[in-house]
């Protein structure tokens, strides 16, 4: 063991002596109370160590023990629904030893090891196994199969594997492996700082549906894509994510809530043991996991929360699920990434951040994808990223909204304006963008409607046409336009308000189908085309306007999914009827 | 014996770093003798082998490099709290200021306090209705809830921040409640402001005031809203009050901050204020809300001059990314002599949304507030229109929301400075205006609440000359 003096401290960041032999990124213990942190610097027997704990009360000379492994996150059933710190100790858990506030130095497995789970085998002795191979499962929820999967790296012979009752550190296989025999858990350790292996990236081509008419519609992310929000304060990062972690229609979640708000936990806490998945029925903390390092709990925890998420969800991908993270908000990640190089006195780049800030961006949204697992199975997963970004002042020209467009492949532009007029979601159509949208488009259009992507497309054509003619307006008045340009304005209207606008809060339209999506858009899209035919054909513009049909189409949002199909039938037929009863061909 | 090092080598700015020391831990408390036997506070700010830097709370003037002794004490900063404390006035540093006995601690608390295990934490429901339409109809505040009011340099944000304490209740009743106060670097007609305010409502009984004054230290500053928030959480959490927190002004706060930050010469942030103030403002933001299975709370009010009314400077910045919203000022309504001139577009409460509706406040609350807000904000785009070609060239529509943005500010949002509005008066004049507009562009409420709610033909005409400053 090797143990050391503190010979400074500077906030989270401690300098010990006598370290020789230390490996950098080995967890360090320090003090009396053995504050955990992580070796993140090495000079001659010096080592600097980032510590995940308030520092107050250490002194020079104090000891310091380097655990000799480096910080890593236990895998094993148990995860889905818990709730973890930064570095997964879980807060029920913390709670229950030391009360409501965070004490320091306390320490709890992040899995329980009393807990009995009933393990069946699916392998058998004699096969010949290779790290990611199923062993058997484990029924973690009611529903949700967890598999015991061969660790990287190890490979061999079964010579024993035992079905039954068992606990995460029970043996549950033996394997003959060149080194001899080797036992094997459920419980697995991997270091946070090093993504899980996979055999190959695959181009993602499923959408994953998040029942966000703007989002799905308009700016799809793929099912092992990425995607980052920016967005200034009360834009609606946060609701968004909360709406994707509910719906997004993936077999895990896990949020990682990263110097963001403490009553933002308590809200999903509250609110997803309550409500259902669509797919499923279950309660969604079930397929949930919760990472929170709130603002005010230590920095140098939350730069090491987004790894420990996603570290467990490469472990699900790697049993062949679809897993989405969500990262709010990797701003405040980048701040502290800041914060610790600064008290290492680095050279500072742009705005403060170090000169690594884009490349550790890069390679944190490159363990996302869709991938071919490890082991001899052939068997397919995927990780989906999505973070949201706090630029300062809105000013999406800040490093950290820039180093982050420069990986991820969807663009969800926040828009203060929009959200002043609560024009909810608030992500602008012009700005944002998806790189997916040719690669789901199979998807679309064999799943649920043949032109998806060409209605998708002149929906949007309309809304660029829109922005020109308020250009126009704002110089000329209204007066200027003719009836088919002050008609598009009231079709686009109509794409604004009746479509992209979705109420978080109302029971039904909070929640929107792919099939509903696609024809909602077709019935305003429809009506755009019959409006335009009429006009043409020298009908007036208002008696167009005052047609039936237009307020049954404000009202497709609150139908619900059960009645929608018949609904929306009927209002096709009843606006059909309405133009031809004026005349048009 | 507590060791005296006489080992000052340098003093630079609010700092001073001492030499050959043995025993000082990261954070601890230090005592600093001048030689003229006045002492002052500080705290450890950085280690480093033998050579302690410390941050002097009352300013280095006097200090000197041979005679001065410095004593490490062994404990961070703490403040002795007892229930006995409401009712009574300290300083900034938390040594009381009126004439009567010291108090006598029930327990010491360090005054940095622990983060709410975000799992014990309760999420704030209930609506406390502040008598402020603008507030309570736009942007309820939650009890338990963070809500800032961004203002400028002669906006009047302790009016309406003495109004909310005023006037504050909660819809089933009253419960046990305190009101602690911060003040950092006001003016002392600004403190003398709420404190008088305060007697007039018989507040003062019921609160603890911690006070800094603009002439008072600055470095002090940076000690005072965890003073106020320390009591606060006493109170709270073991007393079982629900407690108002109001600070102000948080832009002093963060200057204080700025200048430690130039004085360690670290790398600024923005505008030179340092990268870790998003860190350090939400360890004093997030000490507000509920915790499960005890019965008090904290909702704080911090009070924010924005420089040059500046919202994306870093200070409101990174408020409004910690805080559940916030609530701002605008000069433009004080120029019309509108109070309170609250700006509802661009403030928010984003625990509005469970604390209201059916059972709460109105089962219309959520659609008057929607469309009220869509309904203002196209009318305030009119009137930009009406500005730029004026109002002949506005569509009948258009001229209609004009109209109705006008009666908005006049009716909805202005209101006496001891006005007291209950929820249902101030939905009832929401539901008044929206009758102005057709049936039609009311698209974000439920027909059911149009049916119940929307009186015809009873639509108010523009401003009316009663509501407008009194
Ligand atoms: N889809 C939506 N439907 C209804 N209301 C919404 C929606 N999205 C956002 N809002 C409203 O906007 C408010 C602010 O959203 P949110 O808390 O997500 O902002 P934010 O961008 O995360 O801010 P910050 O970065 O400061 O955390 C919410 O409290 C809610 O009232």
């Amino acid at each position: 063991m090797i143990e050391g003096k503190v010979y400074r401290v500077a906030g989270p960041v401690v300098v010990a002596e006598e370290m020789k032999n230390a490996k950098m990124f080995d967890v360090a213990l320090i003090g009396e109370m053995n504050l955990m942190g992580e070796i993140i610097g090495l000079k001659g027997e010096r080592a600097t160590i980032q510590v995940y704990e308030e520092t107050g009360g250490v002194g020079i000379g104090d000891k310091v023990i380097s655990a000799g492994h480096p910080l890593s996150v236990e895998l094993a059933p148990g995860l889905l629904g818990a709730i973890y710190d930064g570095i997964q100790r879980p807060l029920d858990v913390l709670k229950s030893k030391v009360g409501d506030f965070i004490a320091r130095g306390v320490t709890a497995p992040a899995i329980d090891r009393t807990k009995q789970w009933d393990f069946v085998p699916t392998a058998k002795v004699g096969d010949t196994v290779t790290g990611g191979d199923i062993l058997g499962v484990v029924n973690e929820t009611q529903i949700f199969q967890h598999k015991i999967m061969v660790p990287p790296g190890v490979a061999g012979k079964i010579i024993d594997i035992t079905g039954g009752k068992a606990k995460v550190e029970d043996t549950i296989a033996s394997i003959e492996t060149p080194a001899g025999r080797k036992d094997l858990q459920m419980l697995q350790r991997w270091p946070v700082r090093v993504g899980r292996p996979f055999a190959e990236k695959m181009q993602p081509t499923i959408p994953m549906l998040t029942g966000q008419r703007v989002l799905d519609t308009f700016f799809p992310v793929a099912k092992g894509g990425t995607a980052c929000v920016p967005g200034p304060f009360g834009s609606g990062k946060t609701v968004i994510q909360h709406q994707l972690s509910k719906w997004a229609d993936t077999d895990v979640i896990i949020f990682v809530g990263c110097g963001e708000r403490g009553n933002e936990i308590a809200a999903v806490l509250m609110e997803f043991p309550e409500l259902k998945d669509p797919k499923t029925g279950r309660p969604l903390m079930e397929r949930t996991i919760l990472v929170a390092n709130t603002s005010n709990m230590p920095f140098a925890a939350r730069e090491a929360s987004i790894y420990t998420g996603i570290t467990m969800a490469e472990y699900y991908r790697d049993m062949g699920y679809n897993v989405a993270l969500q990262a709010d908000s990797t701003s405040r990640w980048a701040e502290a990434l800041r914060e610790i190089s600064g008290r290492l006195e680095e050279m500072p780049g742009e705005e403060g951040y170090p000169a690594y800030l884009t490349s550790r961006l890069a390679s944190f949204y490159e363990r996302a994808g869709s991938v071919k697992v490890i082991g001899s199975e052939d068997r397919t997963g995927s990780l989906t990223l999505i973070g949201a970004v706090s630029p300062p002042g809105g000013d999406f020209s800040e490093p950290v909204t820039q180093g982050t467009l420069r990986t991820t492949k969807v663009f969800w532009a926040l828009d203060a304006p929009l959200a002043y007029k609560r024009h909810f979601p608030a992500i602008h159509w012009l700005n944002s963008y998806s790189l997916y949208l040719d690669d789901v488009k199979e998807w679309w259009e064999k799943n649920v409607g043949w032109n998806w992507k060409l209605t998708r497309d002149s929906a949007m054509a309309l809304l660029q046409k829109e922005a020109e003619l308020e250009e126009i307006v704002r110089l000329v008045g209204v007066d200027a336009l003719g009836d088919k340009d002050r008609f598009l304005l009231e079709c686009t209207r109509s794409i604004r308000e009746d479509f992209l606008y979705q109420n978080a809060y109302h029971d039904v339209d909070t929640y929107c189908s792919a099939s509903k999506q696609y024809h909602m858009l077709r019935t305003i899209m429809d009506f755009h085309e019959l409006g335009k035919k009429a006009l043409e054909e020298g009908r007036g513009l208002n008696q167009i306007l005052s047609l039936p049909c237009r307020r049954e189409i404000v009202k497709l949002r609150f139908v619900e999914e059960a009645r929608f199909e018949d609904v929306v039938k009927a209002l096709g037929e009843s606006m059909q009827h309405q133009f031809d009863n004026m005349g048009v061909v | 014996m507590l060791k005296n090092y006489m080992t000052v080598n340098e003093v630079f700015g609010p700092l001073m770093f001492v030499e050959k020391v043995t025993d000082a831990k990261y954070d601890e408390l230090v005592e600093i003798e001048l030689s003229s036997g006045e002492v002052r506070r500080g705290k450890v700010l950085e280690l480093h082998g033998d050579r302690v830097m410390v941050q002097v709370f009352e300013g280095t003037s006097g200090i000197n490099v041979g005679e001065t002794k410095v004593r490490f004490l062994g404990t961070s900063i703490e403040l002795g709290v007892s229930e006995d404390m409401v009712g009574r006035v300290f300083n900034g540093f938390g040594i009381p200021l009126d004439k009567a006995q010291k108090v006598i601690p029930e327990t010491k608390l360090d005054i940095n306090g622990s983060p709410i295990n975000p799992y014990s934490r309760d999420y704030p429901l209930d609506f406390i209705q502040t008598g402020i339409s603008s507030i309570d109809g736009m942007n309820p505040l939650i009890r338990g809830q963070k809500l800032p009011l961004f203002s400028g340099a002669g906006l009047p944000h302790a009016e309406v921040a003495a109004q909310i304490v005023r006037q504050s209740k909660l819809l089933s009743g009253s419960d046990d409640f305190a009101v602690v106060f911060g003040a950092m670097g006001i003016t002392f007609e600004e403190a003398n402001y709420f404190i008088s305010d305060f007697r007039k409502t018989g507040a003062i009984e019921k609160a603890v005031l911690f006070i800094n004054l603009a002439n008072d230290p600055a470095i002090e500053r940076l000690a005072t809203p965890r003073m106020a928030l320390t009591t606060a959480e006493f109170l709270a959490f073991e007393k079982g009050m629900h407690v108002l927190v109001v600070l102000t002004d948080m832009t002093n706060y963060a200057e204080a901050m700025r200048e430690v930050s130039a004085a360690r010469k670290e790398v600024p942030g923005r505008r030179g204020y340092p990268g870790y103030m998003y860190t350090d403002l939400a360890t004093i933001y997030e000490r507000a809300g509920r915790i499960n299975g005890k019965s008090g709370s904290i909702t704080q009010i911090p009070i924010l001059t924005m420089p040059e009314d500046d919202i994306t400077h870093p200070i409101p910045d990174l408020t409004g990314y910690i805080t559940e919203g916030q609530i701002i000022l605008s000069r433009d309504l004080h120029r019309k002599g509108i109070y309170p001139p609250i700006d509802v577009l661009p403030s928010l409460s984003r625990l509005k949304d469970l604390g209201i509706g059916a059972g709460k406040t109105r089962e219309d609350h959520a659609d008057v507030l929607n469309q009220l807000y869509a309904g203002y904000a196209r009318g305030k785009e009119a009137r930009e229109l009406a500005v730029i070609l004026g109002e002949a060239a506005l569509g009948a529509l258009d001229k209609k929301y004009l109209q109705f943005a006008d009666a908005y500010e006049g009716k909805f949002i202005a209101q006496g400075r001891d006005e007291e509005r209950s929820i249902e008066r101030t939905l009832d004049i929401g539901w008044e205006l929206l009758s102005m507009l057709p049936e039609d562009e009311l698209k974000r409420v439920r027909p059911e609440n149009i049916k119940k709610y929307l009186k015809r033909g009873k639509a108010p005409a523009g401003q009316s000359e009663e509501n407008r400053r009194k």
